[in-house]
């Protein structure tokens, strides 16, 4: 069972420190302060695919578009277990739309012979949601998105569970080859050993730009993309709270003064 | 405009209330709006899809009576081929967001994917979509094309009140042969724990603030002085700090308690959906810039670990 599994390198904006502000261009966010992570739903991709491998043999190719930073996830997706991995860059690359994206993955992932392709549902810096299901068309599999179990019926076949609103399952019977998108949750995610890390540091990332994904330029970027988000701004915010100020002690006393009044404790 | 196609979204024998959010939000734009629904024995849908649409296609074949994306995706194509709307709305659902991105790569149209609001300048639609967690907007232009696909945030607005009378046309399956790629198998419900916490009074809401793990004694601490039921966002559920029946929002539970109380939860749109039934809703974050101050009646904007400890002691010294 060969996997390839998708990651993406984003700021960590689950730290309430990280402020996310727009840069002078207005199409981009001031990066100079983010400190930066896999993508959560990656991270469980990652794992899955691993434990696949651990339980089905096979390889794991793990597969990213980004700058050389990036490394870092990819090396720390290689030290968990994964084989080998490919880092696409190049600068006409930039501005991608989510279809682009995966057109980019597409040419990538085609000639690698999996039985699997996993990427996170969604990522936590644009929300698309959509890489993981164009990629799949692109490539001519079937799929399935918000997957919160995988599950290897039989050669050929899988059984996943989506996860609709409401924590609802949709149970469903799947071919391979196909494309999964992963939901968070669905495993737990394990630290990289130390002689892992250390095998990983000697493992090769193959490297991607224009010319080597065979696309025409003119269907990369922002030329290549449909769909393009032009100007960032800041949300209108609504009518906010009644903020009760004062030190812990003072505001804890209002509070429980409050809710005392309203018979609620 | 040309026509406006809607994806009526329905499920284990309901219509979905998105779908009427989008015929809703369709029928703003100008332009007629036309309802697809594909499902099977489905006629009262199609009729409670009229009060809101111009007109109502409808399939009715036993194919679509569980949801499969390859299945609407091949009846979709031949539609929009045939019918050349200029504008196709379909839920950012867990069920649209598994159709609508290969929907675009097959039909090569330019797709935008959990849009929160829609305008039209010219004959062109231009979308608004959040990024980074709901900190920023995006302004989201498209490429000129025939047909623009639009994935619509759930909630993005209220459903109106109908009232049309749209045309209903029922027509033959578009698809004719059998989808083999995948099969719907079952739902499975989501467990209900020791706590329904849809019960519940009061709510002692725990998020990703908290850190680790070894924090929740201090959370359980303040839930009993409160006489709280505990409750979570999914960063928390995820990490396997709390069972999932305790996960409040879109993907878990929706719940309607007295007080809610929010503790670490930044607010994401996905959490806040399950709290629209609270009559109080109080937050206690670090971050003043967090989305859930624009939802709560007070907030306090501190270190949590200050906080509730505090609370606590206070509490427990008013019970006496």
């Amino acid at each position: 069972m060969n996997v390839v599994v998708c990651v993406k390198q984003v700021p960590d904006t689950s730290d309430p420190d990280t402020e996310v502000h727009i840069d002078s261009s207005g199409r981009d966010v001031d990066r100079s302060k983010f400190s930066f992570v896999i993508n959560d739903a990656d991270n469980y991709a990652v794992e899955e695919a691993i434990l696949l491998k651990e339980k089905h043999g096979g390889e794991v190719t793990v597969v990213n578009i980004g700058p050389e930073t990036a490394n870092q996830v990819i090396r720390m997706a290689l030290a968990k277990g994964g084989d080998s991995a490919v880092r696409l860059e190049d600068e006409k690359f930039e501005f991608s739309d989510a279809i682009t994206t995966a057109r980019l993955l597409a040419a990538a992932v085609k000639d690698l012979g999996c039985d699997i392709v996993m990427t996170g549902c969604m990522a936590s810096d644009d929300g698309y949601t959509a890489v993981g299901v164009a990629l799949a068309q692109i490539l001519g599999l079937p799929h399935a998105a918000m997957v919160k179990s995988v599950e290897v019926v039989e050669e050929g076949k899988l059984k996943v569970g989506r996860e609709l609103e409401g924590g609802l399952m949709e149970m469903m019977e799947i071919q391979t080859p196909c494309v999964l998108t992963l939901q968070t949750g669905l495993n737990e995610p394990r630290y990289a050993s130390f002689k892992g890390i250390r095998a990983a540091s000697k493992k090769e990332i193959k490297l991607m730009d224009l010319a080597a994904t065979g696309l025409p330029e003119d269907q990369v970027g922002e030329t290549g993309s449909k769909s393009v988000m032009v100007q960032y701004s800041v949300p209108e915010v609504g009518e906010l709270a009644e903020i009760l100020e004062g030190d812990a002690s003072e505001t804890s006393v209002k509070l429980a003064g409050i809710l005392k009044e309203k018979g609620l404790v | 405009m040309s026509d406006i196609f809607v994806l009526a979204e329905h499920r284990q024998g309901e219509l979905r209330e998105v779908t009427l959010e989008m015929l809703t939000m369709a029928g703003q734009l100008g332009g007629s709006v036309t309802a697809v629904l594909f499902g099977s024995g489905v006629d009262d849908f199609a009729g409670k899809c009229a009060s809101f649409a111009d007109k109502v296609i409808y399939v009715d074949d036993p194919m679509y009576e569980n949801y499969n994306s390859a299945a609407y995706q091949a009846a979709l194509v031949e539609l929009i081929k045939a019918e050349k709307p200029g504008l196709v709305l379909i839920g950012n659902t867990g069920q649209g967001v598994d159709l609508g991105p290969s929907l675009a790569v097959e039909l090569d149209l330019p797709y935008a994917s959990d849009v929160v609001s829609i305008s039209m300048e010219g004959d062109k639609p231009v979308a608004t979509r959040q990024y980074y967690g709901g900190k920023l907007n995006g302004r989201i232009e498209f490429k000129d094309a025939d047909t623009y696909i639009i994935a619509v945030r759930e909630a993005a607005m209220p459903a109106g009140e109908g009232g049309k009378s749209g045309e209903i046309v029922k027509t033959d399956n578009p698809v004719t042969s059998e989808i083999t790629v995948k099969r719907f198998l079952e739902y499975v419900e989501a467990a209900i724990g020791e706590v329904d916490i849809t019960q519940s009074t009061v709510l002692l809401a725990v998020g990703r603030g908290i850190r680790e793990d070894k924090n929740m004694p201090i959370m359980e601490e303040l839930a009993q002085a409160m006489g709280a039921d505990l409750a979570a966002s999914r960063a928390v559920v995820d990490a396997g700090w709390l069972p999932q029946d305790r996960q409040v929002g879109i993907s878990g539970k929706s719940v309607k308690p007295k007080l809610y109380v929010a503790v670490g939860i930044s607010g994401a749109f996905q959490h806040v959906t399950g709290i629209k039934g609270a009559d109080l809703v109080v937050a206690i974050n670090k971050d003043p810039d967090a989305p859930i101050f624009q939802y709560a009646d007070y907030g306090i904007v501190d270190d949590l670990f200050k906080v509730v400890p505090a609370l606590t002691d206070k509490l427990k010294e008013m019970k006496g």
